[in-house]
């Protein structure tokens, strides 16, 4: 949060102190992977691009609003970097229309990406049938994470599906552990709720809704029924959960406080951090009958340009980003799962080789609300799902209304 | 806004006497040119582009069309933006008065010729020196009823004791005045100690002579001399609510739910994150007419009568 501020003046200055003339194999790389782990991650692209002769220009932007308004600002006033990072999904659409962007098309037949990567992921970079970012990773979102402890104590299994989640929780607050920790922010509290739309309503639900914006989606009974599941679960999370930060919220689990967590992949990065081991301390499972994966992830866009050498260093990065073992080795960094489906990922934690079983078959590939929806409409429904989850006295149907109306003003 | 207004009227006047006496006015009117041109371009340029903005339908990136009022229909029917205004307002009231009122208070009580004044005046004006952020997360940490204060006074043998404003939607607009006006009211202070420092003491004198309590003297002598520093404080506290966003983002990111929402955030929210261009230019637009409409009538008093009068 302190980077909001400093941000746009750091952006700033780099913008400044990086628009010297292309060389050869020089790539100016535009991101926001300033973490920890994330900048480590991001370092294994860097190192095998400066293996393969190049300079590695690292142009790193805290904060995935700022570095992707940074990136379209530049490609609009047509000073663009060589690469720069953006998520899975309809954020570049409109410069894939305005024509800034490459297409990457023989890249992607070359290397066979419509064979080796889930569809959702491919199908996410495509316009017009032709392909306009390299995908570099896969992320779950709607992970369980668990303290295997605090379960076995109670002599508890995980559950499988929501309305046994809600038994179990029930089970746990009565042993005075907090059942479900939740970083009580908007955007954490709709990735929850999408998580139970997921894993209750099915994947056909959660398409209808993100997807084609389908009112009658919205009024049906499978929707309906899963928000009353997701307002119930307001009685599982602590009072102090609003305004939390979604990484103070695993912390409670790590620390045995709570028992429950539901976030995406990135979140292993805490467990990682203070030393716990995937499968031991905590676990990992999917909740829902579908079993279905939501999945995103990040992917690198060419801004276009006639410049051979930026050119030539575009391809170059290309290979690099798809490379085994950068992919493996990215990935295990970053706590996400390769986006090839073709690796081996043996030596990956517990975790990101179950995703990796999960996504072997297509029908658990479930596309995430940024592939889907346009940032318009998410937003919206993040308004709507904060609203409900924080007013205890809301009614489903009430929820319903909102949600049918952020419909027809997204148009 | 201040400094626009002010200088505009002045510039005006130079050029005026420059056409008399051009050796001395010329320049002085050139070195004004790029600051006037700076405004009129830049300012005046944009707010008219973001007008036009709020009038089409575009998303991530600009587009000229024209949709009417449509963006308009929208913001009004939104459930957000009216939660928004309703809290700027809110946090308007509460936090100037808040800080004229405590500011007005600290400056007296410093004005006593108390010992130890220098560093008192430091610790009150300190939290003016921290950013909004700083002072949103140390809030957030103080009032978290599970981190903060409900914890300490829990732990120290009150199991009773309740504060959890932080976490309650309906109070929660409350806890961001709170920590807005710890902010503001060092500064309030220093403007009002300026002028109480400026009152003459013989007044004093004669109001103890005259038998007038000293909060007689205060309220019905003081106050009506420091009228100037008032407006002052209060024109620098306005801009700061108008542009409230930094402290709401850094300590509830406008939740619970969406109870601390404010027009600031409304119009960031959308034009980057939502890509939804024209929604947020209409709030922005709509923020312009609140402002002008609470500023016209005093622009009007404050200069165009004025200067009619003596004319």
């Amino acid at each position: 949060m302190l980077s909001r501020t400093c941000v746009p003046v750091l952006a700033l200055a780099l913008v400044w102190s990086t628009g010297a003339a292309a060389q050869q194999y020089k790539a100016e790389v535009l991101h926001w992977w300033t973490s920890a782990g994330e900048s480590a991650a991001v370092k294994v692209f860097a190192d095998a691009f400066a293996k393969a002769g190049g300079t590695w220009v690292d142009n790193a932007i805290a904060g995935g609003i700022n570095a992707r308004a940074a990136a379209i600002n530049r490609m609009v006033g047509g000073n663009p970097p060589t690469m720069a990072q953006f998520n899975t999904g309809k954020q570049f659409d409109e410069l894939v229309s305005n024509e800034l962007l490459r297409d990457v098309d023989a890249q992607a037949q070359a290397g066979k990406w419509r064979d080796l990567m889930p569809k959702a992921i491919v199908e996410a970079i495509t316009r017009d049938g032709k392909a306009y970012a390299v995908p570099v990773n896969v992320h779950g979102q709607n992970w369980l994470f668990y303290n295997t402890k605090i379960f076995a104590d109670a002599g508890l299994d995980p559950p499988r599906t929501f309305p046994e989640l809600l038994e179990t929780g029930e089970k746990l607050k009565a042993r005075g552990v907090i059942p479900l920790a939740l970083g009580g922010q908007p955007n954490w509290e709709h990735n929850l709720f999408r998580a139970v739309l997921v894993g209750q309503a099915g994947a056909d639900v959660f398409r209808g809704v993100y997807g084609t914006r389908d009112p009658a989606v919205a009024k049906g009974a499978r929707f309906k029924e899963a928000a009353e599941i997701f307002g119930r679960m307001r009685a599982l999370v602590d009072p102090g959960s609003p305004g939390r930060n979604w990484n103070d919220a695993a912390s409670l689990v790590i620390t045995n406080k709570a028992a429950m967590h539901f976030n995406g992949d990135w979140a292993k990065g805490e467990f990682v951090a203070a030393g716990q081991t995937a499968g031991k301390e905590y676990g990992c499972t999917i909740v829902g009958e579908s079993g279905g994966l939501v999945i995103g992830g990040d992917v690198f866009v060419f801004p276009a340009t006639g410049d051979k050498a930026v050119l030539a260093a575009q391809d170059r990065l290309a290979g690099i980003l798809l490379d085994p073992d950068a992919q493996i080795e990215f990935s295990k960094r970053k706590g996400s799962i390769p986006v090839r489906m073709d690796l081996d990922v043996s030596s990956m934690d517990a975790c990101a080789r179950k995703a990796h079983d999960v996504l072997r078959d297509p029908a658990n590939q479930i596309e995430a609300m940024e592939l889907l929806s346009i940032p318009n409409f998410s937003g919206a429904m993040q308004d709507a799902v904060t609203q409900y989850w924080n007013t205890p006295g809301m009614p489903a149907e009430a929820f319903v209304d909102k949600v049918v109306a952020a419909m027809r003003d997204a148009g | 806004m201040n400094s626009i207004s002010i200088q505009a009227p002045r510039a005006g006047v130079l050029v005026r006497r420059g056409r008399r006496r051009v050796g001395r006015g010329l320049p002085a009117a050139l070195a004004l040119l790029p600051t006037a041109l700076v405004v009129l371009v830049v300012y005046v340029g944009c707010m008219l582009w973001t007008v036009r903005l709020s009038f089409t339908g575009s998303t991530l990136l600009p587009r000229y069309d024209w949709v009417g009022f449509a963006q308009y229909v929208r913001l009004f029917a939104n459930d957000r933006f009216l939660t928004s205004a309703g809290n700027i307002v809110i946090f308007g009231i509460l936090f100037i008065t808040g800080c004229l009122i405590l500011g007005f208070l600290l400056a007296v009580f410093i004005d006593q010729n108390v010992r130890g004044e220098g560093v008192l005046r430091t610790i009150f004006l300190y939290p003016y020196a921290m950013s909004f952020i700083v002072t949103g997360v140390a809030w957030q940490w103080f009032l978290n009823p599970g981190l903060g204060l409900q914890k300490l006074m829990r732990d120290t043998g009150f199991p009773g004791f309740t504060f959890d404003w932080l976490v309650n939607p309906d109070m929660a607009i409350y806890t961001i005045v709170i920590a807005g006006i710890w902010h503001g009211a060092g500064l309030t202070m220093a403007i009002l100690l300026a002028g109480l420092r400026g009152v003459d003491s013989d007044l004093w004198k004669a109001a103890r002579v005259d038998g007038v309590p000293a909060w007689r003297y205060y309220l019905s002598v003081v106050l009506p001399l420091l009228r100037p520093m008032v407006v002052t404080a209060t024109v620098l506290l306005a801009t700061g609510v108008v542009k409230l966003y930094d402290l709401v983002v850094a300590m509830t990111l406008g939740g619970p739910g969406i109870s601390t929402e404010v027009p600031a955030k409304f119009v960031m929210d959308h034009l980057f994150e939502r890509n939804n261009i024209g929604l947020g230019t209409a709030a922005a637009t709509i923020m312009l007419i609140a402002v002008v409409s609470i500023l016209a009538p005093w622009v009007y008093a404050r200069y165009v009568r004025e200067e009619g009068g003596r004319v």
